[in-house]
């Protein structure tokens, strides 16, 4: 349904990091044009979580519509990662399913994910898994008929776990600085194997390993935003206009790529010593880089630009 | 059933599948034509090597053209988890095994899961979930997390977990409730031979992704269906 | 989880044309409020889930107080609560309020 207000933000001042699912989608398409799908006047909650004693959310934590962006109909979804982490639950993940099997009928000029997100919804385990696999088989159908499908992960819960594998079946990704993109998250990987293997606390350790610049300079992602919603409108714009196809070459190519990363940096123990081998001059200025720096540094890496996804 | 038992009844007159650090590879006769086998082993966790080892077999299998189905055998861990891997992107290297079985499968390999061990998580959702149809056998333990650790995050009690466990099959792990979500298809008879069983279920295979409607006719995921059809439907009034 | 509904009846209607509305997120210390113009407009009812059990009284001053301030004549306001003190469900009740009015 069309129509439940909400707070405007300015696009070319608020942080995406602290910005709502729901401000940072009416903030990045061009004004006035989004239009939700099942709003939350419908309430379509989970049936789950008061099994829990648990509070619900009258959009279970994701945010899907249609909208123009620059003028072009896009369909977008976004998590919203302070609610349950973001994470996939059956109402949550049947949305983001529903809204990716309705490009193939609708063609849009693309689909938007905006990740936030720990993972699957524990509580909701078994269907937030299957979503998930249900997610990345619509996205490869939604590529494969020619329609990009990009994903912008700036957000407070990152993008972990199944929405880490999610990510990567998109055809793009741009990425802030405070974007983290993993499988295994900083505590999941302290309290299966130690704080030797990885210290959650240590903050700086965690962006290192997971943040928005790694993920830049190995190629993991394809832009890299300043953390405001503008910065993150131009990207979108950028990257839908050269999406990579879906097909054997593109995934050869991709495995040649991955098995390339592999061989060059298997014994790297830190980012660090990955960026020194990428040919980063200082490495250990990375992380202070702003983004006009770390510009600079990327297009002196060619790990980071690609086709190979 | 082990996997030197799965492969022996699904490969009568032999086969050419080999395991090596606990990684399937290889293929075997079926049907009058052949039969690709990828597959984890051994309860072992996946890292970025194993997947792109996975990966490199099912892309091999596609660029022969010859459509031959791919069976994705799964007795795995969770993910690895490790700096190290999560350092050398292992989510691009699960979801890039991920694509090349989903491209097997648009390209004419009818793609089986098999799981007949452990597996969860990140492991799960790259192997065995990316296949078209997902078939167990009996004492398969597919699961999300085990209830111990998910009484840990959930601050809830282990008795009143197992307790709900019983009624609410869209948490608790265990092959009946992934069966009832709908991301397990059928469970697989072990007394009777493999091949004809899986002949019928590559058969049996039909478009689309029904994950959704079997866990709704199952009852183990009573409305993702509905919601997804909804979106499609306001989607299309624009 | 603890269900509670409370019901004025306003003196006016709120201003302004706006179908419905919604502003914060269900987060630790946070709530969200949908407001919702399809009462009669001298009706607002509010509802309320929460995870804290107990408190019905603070939740039926905080809501009493709303009322008397904005006069929400003809809104269906439903809360989903996680934990918020009552200065949080105040603010966002009001910013509920001028979201519905503008």
């Amino acid at each position: 349904m069309a129509g439940t207000r909400a707070a405007r933000i300015d696009p070319d001042t608020v942080s995406w990091y602290e910005a709502t699912a729901r401000q940072r989608v009416r903030a990045l398409v061009d004004p006035g044009s989004f239009r939700e799908f099942l709003g939350p006047t419908e309430r379509r909650m989970s049936p789950h979580l008061p099994l829990f004693d648990l509070p619900r959310a009258f959009d279970d934590g994701i945010v899907v519509g249609r909208a123009d962006l620059d003028g072009g109909p896009v369909l977008i979804a976004a998590q919203e990662g302070r609610f349950m982490g973001g994470a996939f639950g059956e109402v949550h993940g049947g949305k983001l399913v529903g809204l990716l099997r309705a490009a193939l009928e609708l063609k849009p000029t693309a689909v938007l994910i905006l990740f936030d997100t720990g993972g699957v919804r524990l509580q909701e385990a078994n269907a937030g898994e299957t979503a998930i696999a249900e997610a990345m088989r619509a996205i490869v159908d939604v590529r494969a008929a020619g329609i990009p499908v990009i994903g912008l992960i700036g957000g407070r819960a990152g993008c972990y776990g199944g929405g880490g594998l999610i990510a990567g079946t998109c055809s793009r990704l741009a990425v802030s600085e405070g974007g983290r993109i993993s499988v295994s998250g900083p505590e999941v990987i302290e309290t299966n194997k130690g704080a030797e293997e990885f210290d959650s606390r240590d903050r700086a350790l965690v962006w290192r390993t997971m943040g928005g610049k790694h993920r830049r300079l190995i190629g993991g992602a394809d832009a890299f935003c300043a953390d405001t919603v503008a910065a993150f409108r131009h990207a979108a714009l950028d990257l839908i206009r050269r999406a990579p196809t879906f097909d054997l070459a593109t995934l050869d190519a991709e495995q040649a790529r991955l098995e390339s990363r592999i061989a060059r940096f298997g014994e790297c123990r830190d980012a660090t010593d990955v960026w020194a081998r990428l040919g980063v001059n200082d490495p250990e200025a990375v992380p202070a880089m702003d983004t006009r720096a770390f510009d600079e540094t990327v297009s002196r890496v060619g790990d980071a630009d690609h086709d190979a996804r | 059933m082990t996997l030197a038992e799965i492969l022996a009844s699904l490969f009568p007159s032999g086969h050419a599948v080999a395991v090596q650090d606990g990684l399937v590879t290889g293929s075997g006769p079926f049907e009058g034509g052949t039969m690709h086998v990828v597959g984890i082993d051994g309860d072992t966790p996946l890292g970025v090597e194993g997947a792109a080892t996975l990966s490199r077999a099912v892309l091999d299998a596609v660029r022969t053209g010859d459509r031959a189905p791919i069976l994705v055998a799964v007795d795995s861990d969770s993910q690895r988890m490790s700096r190290r891997d999560e350092l050398l992107g292992l989510n691009e290297c699960l979801a890039h095994l991920a694509k090349t079985l989903l491209l097997a499968d648009r390209s004419g390999h009818p793609t089986i899961g098999l799981i007949y061990g452990h597996s969860a998580a990140g492991a799960f959702i790259a192997t065995a979930l990316a296949t078209r149809v997902l078939v167990a056998l009996p004492g398969a333990e597919p699961s999300v997390m085990d209830l111990p650790s998910v009484a840990r995050v959930t601050k809830l009690p282990l008795d009143k977990l197992q307790e709900m466990a019983k009624t609410t099959p869209v948490f608790a792990p265990g092959l009946d409730n992934m069966v009832a979500t709908g991301a397990v298809h059928v469970v697989l008879d072990p007394a009777r031979p493999l091949a004809g069983q899986i002949r019928d279920v590559i058969d049996g295979m039909q478009p689309g992704d029904v994950r959704d409607r079997l866990g709704a006719e199952r009852g183990g995921r009573p409305v993702a269906r509905a919601v997804a059809a909804a979106v499609i439907d306001q989607a299309r009034l624009g | 989880m603890e269900s509670l509904t409370f019901r004025h009846t306003t003196k006016t209607p709120l201003p302004g044309s706006v179908p419905s509305a919604i502003t914060g997120v269900v987060a630790s210390g946070n709530l969200e409020i949908l407001l919702e113009r399809v009462l009669p407009t001298d009706v607002c009812e509010v509802a309320i889930e929460t995870p804290i059990a107990g408190y019905g009284d603070v939740w039926e001053a905080v809501v009493a107080d709303f009322v008397a301030r904005a006069q929400p004549g003809g809104l269906r306001i439903s809360i989903n609560d996680g934990g918020a003190r009552p200065d949080t469900v105040s603010l966002r009740l009001l910013q509920g309020a001028r979201l519905m009015e503008a």
